[in-house]
């Protein structure tokens, strides 16, 4: 039988929102304070869900072990109490939280071979939140 | 079609152990969750059903049944409880988290008679939970 594993992770990173093809003046109203030069911080919280039928020698779609391995080195190491502008993934793209669902997606859906991709969800602060399946619709 | 949840809490304890494996297989594959002492969880359950709004009562279902199947069929059995020695789907299942949620809709599905289930999550804790459609 077929079932949905989400596990919660948290990093902190810090970011300027910031785009090279707009004027200073463009990004001072589009981006407000998060266009602040120094940059700012959160505290990110990460939700990945995979499913897949459950194995019936383990009880398991996957075994967390090798979700946390995955995500601990290749997704809080690379982010985790990091400048996310210095971080490659991004190379020009705006580090955004929508840009930070679809980088973190992809990277799972690269190399995470455990159990099927469904999405992926950031809490940027309590009050907001993105979610990226790959362009699917995402089931409540 | 309007989908209602409601949310509730048991504590109860378990280990993970496939008799087919070795003793070396089973640490390896289960590790701490191995121990056949057991560990306890507080587990949060969230039961989605869905309908369309009864016009008389505007209800989707009668909360008051809800509540009533689900301490009946799954509170009564599992809180409290050592889920491998006393609740007898898990004499012969793993009970994970994706066991325990595939079981509790096994349990509800067929109790609940004014609305459908939509969905079965469980909390093991805060940061990890499995979602459960009914799916085969």
């Amino acid at each position: 039988m077929k079932a949905h594993l989400t596990r919660r992770y948290m990093f902190s990173a810090s970011h300027r929102l910031h785009s090279d093809a707009m004027s200073d003046a463009e990004n001072a109203t589009t981006y407000g304070k998060c266009n602040n030069p120094y940059g700012h911080g959160h505290n990110y919280a990460l939700e990945i869900t995979v499913s897949g039928p459950v194995d019936e020698s383990t009880g398991m779609v996957c075994n967390l072990t090798d979700l946390d391995t995955f995500v601990e080195k290749e997704i809080l190491d690379r982010f985790h109490l990091q400048n996310l502008n210095t971080v490659p993934e991004f190379g020009q793209a705006v580090p955004t939280t929508e840009n930070l669902s679809t980088s973190i997606y992809d990277i799972l859906q690269r190399g995470f071979t455990h159990a099927h991709l469904e999405k992926v969800r950031i809490e940027e602060t309590m009050m907001n939140s993105f979610e990226y399946a790959g362009g699917n619709e995402i089931r409540k | 079609m309007v989908y209602l949840t409601r949310k509730a809490e048991f504590a109860a304890s378990h280990y993970y152990h496939n008799p087919e494996f070795t003793p070396e297989e089973n640490r390896r594959i289960f590790g701490k969750c191995n121990n056949p002492n057991g560990h306890g969880h507080n587990y949060t359950l969230e039961v989605t059903v869905k309908g369309e709004v009864d016009p008389r009562s505007g209800f989707v279902v009668d909360l008051k049944h809800l509540k009533e199947v689900l301490n009946r069929e799954v509170l009564d059995a599992m809180d409290h409880r050592f889920l491998n020695k006393e609740v007898p789907e898990f004499f012969t299942r793993i009970p994970t988290t994706e066991n325990l949620a595939i079981s509790i809709w096994q349990r509800l599905a067929p109790k609940l008679t004014t609305a459908h289930l939509h969905r079965v999550r469980v909390y093991e804790t805060p940061d990890l939970f499995v979602d459960f459609y009914g799916e085969a």
